[in-house]
């Protein structure tokens, strides 16, 4: 059974070689292969996970799947397998990740249809599929870190796809190194807990065993190490500023990557070290508060702009914030719940831009929409819905799932956090009923031949929709009269606290009432008209530029690396170190010009050389026959 | 006998020959002094021999005389040679192998 895992990592890169060996053969425009061999490889993984879950579901809780596949490095101490396990936190992760994986490989089949480079998309695509569940079902830190790594190269390809624009290499550049920063911090992060653990195996298993010998200053040290790279990854502030230009890719990829697998990945590595963020809870509420200035900042900036696909990715921002704020208070079950159902809406909600965005013919600026509920009815329909899973209207799947992270943030006493979050809520549902209205009612445009959507690029959003309308019935809790199912499967180690029920209804009818505010805001204002917003203020200019946040980058980073580039090239390199080799030639040159004037070709003056050479011979060799 | 007489005039033959090397630019005046050393190193070789007792020294000098003659045949035609080439027996006009296009 266990060694079904190997398959689920293995189908998704072999199919992603064999596209990539068929594409570079040349046989580029065999779309049918293409896309079958594509959506086939997620699908199997799919399947193959299913079994894992229904194997794992039908089994204790703290029951763990291990295979290894083989010996990796072995070199003393540093002993690595690349070893897959499977408990019921990978599940989850599994089940999501090829659910809508498949989806949007389906979607995409669509999207890009036209697109010259069909194979080499899903040669990529897959090549994440791979990358993210081998990060999922890593049985230690190390081939974990490599599906990290991984997940970012294909990110990084798929960013730079249309890589006929300069500016989306540039987009594709600056995530990665972004990601580079983050991911530095991931490194020293485990070099430092494998060498505080000696060497012990370096499994998720034996760490967790392991990880009470530790000193606490320590752990504290790898939490924050590990969430600088969560904070690269997940987009979290200061990191974040990669993923709205990471828009710059195909919106499947979009969908996929940017918002609902590859951003949580910080998530699940926090999740996935809650016994070591359980060691150190005050390293937990810092990642709580970047968590909440990060769900904050995002919905503000998200309020003010007008590009679709940049609204989704500050608001897939802020959702993460909600994430970080939940596994950092110790509620890791409602954090991986909000991934799960987030998941489910916001790759919809990504997929239904798509579809709007083909339908305008590439037009992406919402307030160059408007009525489109006429013309993309379905879009609208499975849209909407979407919306009000992610606004937190009940009983939409996004509502639980919120609820449960606002109750952890306030039961754990950090009102703060709460307050943040509670005002994220609002601005969720504002900027994202703002969107809907602006595109799909609002003062309509005439629109010439809106093409009619594929099959392929519409049913996906159908299904999402079912998910994203139910998935979050799936982790009901008591207080609403379910049983918590979500939270008692995943089993993870929450540092809980309780809540009477009376106070969990009045936050979830704040929860409704903020969201219903902020739908009502967005409604008078932009319902029936929409004029695109002008910085006439200093702080509608200030949000509307987004902080000004990537030029105070430029200026304090990226200008100051370059002028000290600048100067090591023109004075240390230029002046110093060439200055010195420069001496030294034309020392040479010199002591070379005064021994070419003894080489002048004439014969007796050669002789006279080895005149004086045998006559200093004869000396020497006369000093050491009288030193004898 | 006493060899200091010897010693000394193979010294001067050799510094007769050096000088000769150096500062004359004749091709058969170098190739003289050439010869002039020769001598002088044959002549030490046989004085030595004589000193020791040993022929060895002599036997080599015997030979030499006739490695000498051997090659004044062979130096005498690369002067020919040389001569054929230039028309002239100035040994500063051959210094093809000298450093000209100084830096």
């Amino acid at each position: 059974m266990s060694t079904l895992l190997i398959w689920i990592v293995l189908i998704p890169f072999l199919s992603a070689a064999l596209m990539g060996l068929v594409y570079l053969t040349g046989l580029r425009s065999n779309h049918l292969f293409y896309t079958i061999t594509g959506i086939l490889a997620p699908l199997l993984s799919g399947l193959f996970s299913l079994f894992i879950g229904w194997e794992l579901l039908g089994s204790s809780a703290d029951v763990v799947l291990h295979v290894e596949a083989f010996q990796w490095i072995a070199l003393g101490d540093f002993d690595i397998a690349v070893a897959f396990m499977a408990d019921r936190l990978t599940a989850v992760m599994l089940f999501f990740i090829t659910f809508i994986g498949t989806l949007i490989h389906i979607y995409a089949a669509g999207y890009m249809s036209d697109d010259e480079a069909y194979g080499k998309f899903f040669s990529f695509f897959n090549l994440f599929m791979g990358s993210m569940l081998l990060l999922v079902l890593a049985d230690n830190p190390i081939i974990m870190f490599v599906g990290w790594e991984l997940v970012g190269l294909s990110s990084y390809l798929l960013i730079g796809f249309y890589h006929q624009d300069a500016k989306n290499i540039k987009a594709a550049n600056k995530a990665f190194m972004l990601n580079r920063v983050g991911d530095f911090g991931f490194i020293i992060a485990l070099s430092v807990l494998f060498i505080a653990l000696e060497g012990d195996a370096f499994t998720f298993e034996s760490i967790k065993a392991n990880i009470g010998f530790l000193d606490n200053s320590l752990i504290a040290l790898v939490g924050m190490l590990l969430f600088v790279g969560a904070m690269g990854k997940s987009a979290q502030i200061p990191l974040y500023v990669w993923l709205p230009d990471a828009m710059a890719g195909p919106t499947p990829v979009s969908a996929l990557i940017h918002a609902a697998t590859m951003v949580t990945a910080g998530v699940y590595m926090v999740a996935r070290f809650s016994f070591l963020y359980n060691e150190v809870p005050e390293v937990g509420e810092f990642i709580a508060l970047i968590g909440a200035f990060s769900a904050l900042f995002a919905a503000l900036i998200a309020s003010y702009q007008s590009d679709i696909k940049k609204i989704l990715a500050y608001s897939t921002m802020s959702q993460l914030g909600y994430m970080f704020i939940a596994v950092g208070l110790g509620a890791y079950s409602s954090g991986i719940f909000h991934v799960f159902t987030h998941a489910f809406f916001k790759a919809l909600l990504f997929m239904g831009a798509g579809a709007v965005i083909v339908a305008l013919h590439h037009e992406q600026n919402i307030f160059k929409m408007g009525g489109l509920r006429k013309h993309l009815g379905l879009v609208y329909v499975t849209m909407f819905i979407a919306t009000l899973a992610i606004s937190g209207i009940p009983p939409f799947s996004g509502f639980f799932s919120k609820d449960a992270i606002l109750a952890a943030a306030f039961a754990s006493g950090n009102y703060g956090i709460w307050m943040m979050a509670t005002l994220t809520a609002m601005l969720t549902a504002y900027y994202m009923f703002r969107m809907l209205f602006i595109v799909f009612f609002a003062n309509g445009h005439e629109y010439s031949n809106i093409p009619v959507l594929s099959r392929m690029m519409t049913w996906p959003l159908v299904v999402l929709a079912v998910g994203s309308a139910f998935a979050g019935l799936l982790g009901v809790n008591e207080a609403y009269g379910g049983s918590n199912g979500f939270a008692s499967f995943i089993a993870l180690p929450d540092r809980s606290h309780q809540l009477s029920h009376l106070a969990e209804y009045m936050l979830g009818f704040l929860n409704v009432l903020m969201a219903l505010i902020g739908t009502g805001l967005a409604y008078k204002m932009f319902a029936v008209s929409a004029k695109e917003p002008i910085g006439d203020t200093f702080w509608k200019s200030l949000v509307m530029h987004k902080f000004y946040i990537d030029e105070l980058y430029d200026r304090l980073i990226v200008r100051t690396l370059r002028m000290l580039s600048v100067m090591s090239d023109k004075v240390i390199d230029n002046k110093g170190v060439d200055g010195i080799l420069h001496l030294f030639v034309s020392g040479y040159k010199t002591a070379g010009l005064l021994f070419t004037r003894l080489q002048n070709g004439k014969v007796r003056y050669y002789a006279l050389y080895i005149l004086a050479g045998i006559a200093v011979m004869s000396l020497l060799m006369l000093d050491t026959m009288e030193a004898m | 006998m006493t060899p200091e007489p010897f010693f000394a005039l193979a010294t001067v033959l050799f510094s007769l020959g050096i000088v000769g090397i150096i500062s004359r630019r004749n091709l058969f005046v170098i190739y003289m002094s050439i010869e002039l050393m020769l001598s002088s190193v044959n002549l030490i070789l046989a004085v030595f021999s004589r000193l020791h007792g040993d022929m060895n020294g002599s036997v080599i000098a015997l030979l030499m005389i006739a490695v000498i003659a051997a090659e004044a045949a062979l130096f005498l035609a690369i002067i020919v040679g040389l001569y054929r080439q230039r028309r002239t027996l100035d040994s500063d006009v051959f210094s093809k192998l000298s450093q000209r296009d100084t830096l």
